[in-house]
């Protein structure tokens, strides 16, 4: 999906808040709903591409202005009341509050047929690609022309997982794009190295 | 989605993460001890300084600093660190005085945090997920790390679940030092690649 979350060559954002005060947590609270989302993850309730999902349908506005960790609890929460687990009023009630939740889940989709694989110094192309569930495509690569570096091993098709559709794993590709291809002229000069999907890409004819 | 049309301000943070809690605990989802042994991991365990002592041993051992790169996953679980089952491979980016790596997460905050550490706040941020793809050099300038111009930026971007940490230049002065000793320059910001390895005193 099109999400405020695909952040990358976003312009507008002011300096990095980074300095000696830099910390992973903040309060306790975020520490135990980290260990929360994970210990759902092992019970097997919502796997992580269902995880990231869920952040993703986050209201937009809800989105951009919660901290990391309430992202991390807003979706915990979402999925766990989609899954059945607990209600969205229980929820309310046991907070106190309004909990607000991630918007609707969306339609999932299976490999691409017929899709290639690449070897290492082949040139590629990222699909042009509008999907209305989860993807792994950040939008500044798409269309755009890279050179294949490396190759992982097979993962679980995100598109797919996010949404319990049946899909074979896939292998990523470390693809290289210049800064220039991806931007033009308004980015800095450097490489740009993007773990892409089989199912993202299309050889380059 | 039902909601209880009583209530009208949204509650705290806070709030909504006891209230999770105390729904999965009381369902018996989670139980005590798993939520203290995950944030002991998160606490105790999931630090930068395992990450310094892989970099620490890839500068003084040779034949350990190719067994790094050619397989991260493998050649960190003979330090005893493991990765996540679903991080399938680890990817070690070595810097040089031509090349300067950076790594990133624009969609989401993806890290190697069994081995580098949990990502810091800044890390996650809306800024540096916006800006370190695209304006590499500026973001690092800004964040205190002016590269050479003939260093050429290399910005990775964790999309997938293969997970990357940055093998940052070993500094001057240090020929004759202990992998401990060297393991105390290794930062969380050098190996993702926001700065250098401390230099020596």
């Amino acid at each position: 999906m099109d999400g405020v979350h695909d952040l990358g060559g976003k312009q507008g954002f002011g300096a990095v808040g980074h300095g000696p005060q830099a910390k992973v947590f903040h309060s306790d609270w975020e520490k135990r709903i980290n260990a929360l989302y994970a210990i759902a993850v092992r019970q097997g309730i919502f796997n992580m591409d269902e995880y990231r999902h869920a952040i993703e349908r986050m209201e937009p506005r809800h989105y951009m202005c919660a901290s990391y960790y309430e992202r991390t609890l807003t979706s915990l929460a979402t999925l766990c009341v989609e899954k059945g687990v607990v209600t969205h009023a229980e929820l309310e009630t046991l907070a106190g509050g309004l909990f607000p939740l991630a918007r609707a889940l969306g339609t999932g989709r299976t490999n691409v047929p017929n899709r290639s694989s690449y070897n290492p110094g082949d040139w590629v192309r990222v699909r042009d690609l509008y999907v209305s569930g989860h993807v792994r495509l950040p939008s500044y690569i798409r269309g755009k022309v890279g050179r294949v570096i490396a190759v992982s091993p097979p993962y679980p098709f995100p598109d797919a997982q996010a949404h319990g559709v049946q899909a074979q794993d896939e292998p990523t590709y470390d693809v290289q794009f210049h800064s220039h291809e991806l931007w033009s002229d308004a980015a800095d000069d450097a490489l740009v190295h993007v773990g892409v999907f089989e199912s993202y890409l299309e050889p380059l004819t | 989605m039902e909601s209880n049309s009583d209530l009208k301000a949204v509650a705290a943070p806070v709030e909504r993460a006891a209230a999770i809690e105390m729904a999965l605990t009381s369902r018996g989802v989670a139980t005590v001890e798993d939520l203290a042994e995950r944030v002991h991991l998160a606490d105790e365990v999931w630090l930068p300084e395992r990450g310094a002592r892989v970099v620490a041993k890839a500068w003084t051992d040779p034949v350990f600093r190719t067994r790094l790169l050619a397989n991260g996953k493998s050649a960190v679980a003979e330090l005893g660190i493991e990765l996540p089952a679903h991080h399938r491979h680890l990817v070690v980016l070595e810097n040089s005085h031509e090349v300067h790596n950076v790594i990133c997460c624009t969609l989401c905050s993806c890290t190697a945090l069994t081995v580098i550490g949990l990502p810091p706040d800044w890390y996650k941020d809306l800024e540096y997920r916006a800006r370190v793809v695209r304006d590499s050099r500026t973001v690092l300038r800004e964040m205190g790390l002016d590269l050479p111009a003939e260093t050429q930026v290399r910005v990775w971007d964790t999309t997938a679940d293969t997970r990357y940490m940055v093998l940052p230049l070993r500094p001057a002065g240090t020929d004759h030092w202990s992998e401990s000793q060297l393991a105390t320059l290794v930062t969380q910001d050098s190996m993702i690649g926001v700065a250098r390895a401390l230099e020596a005193k």
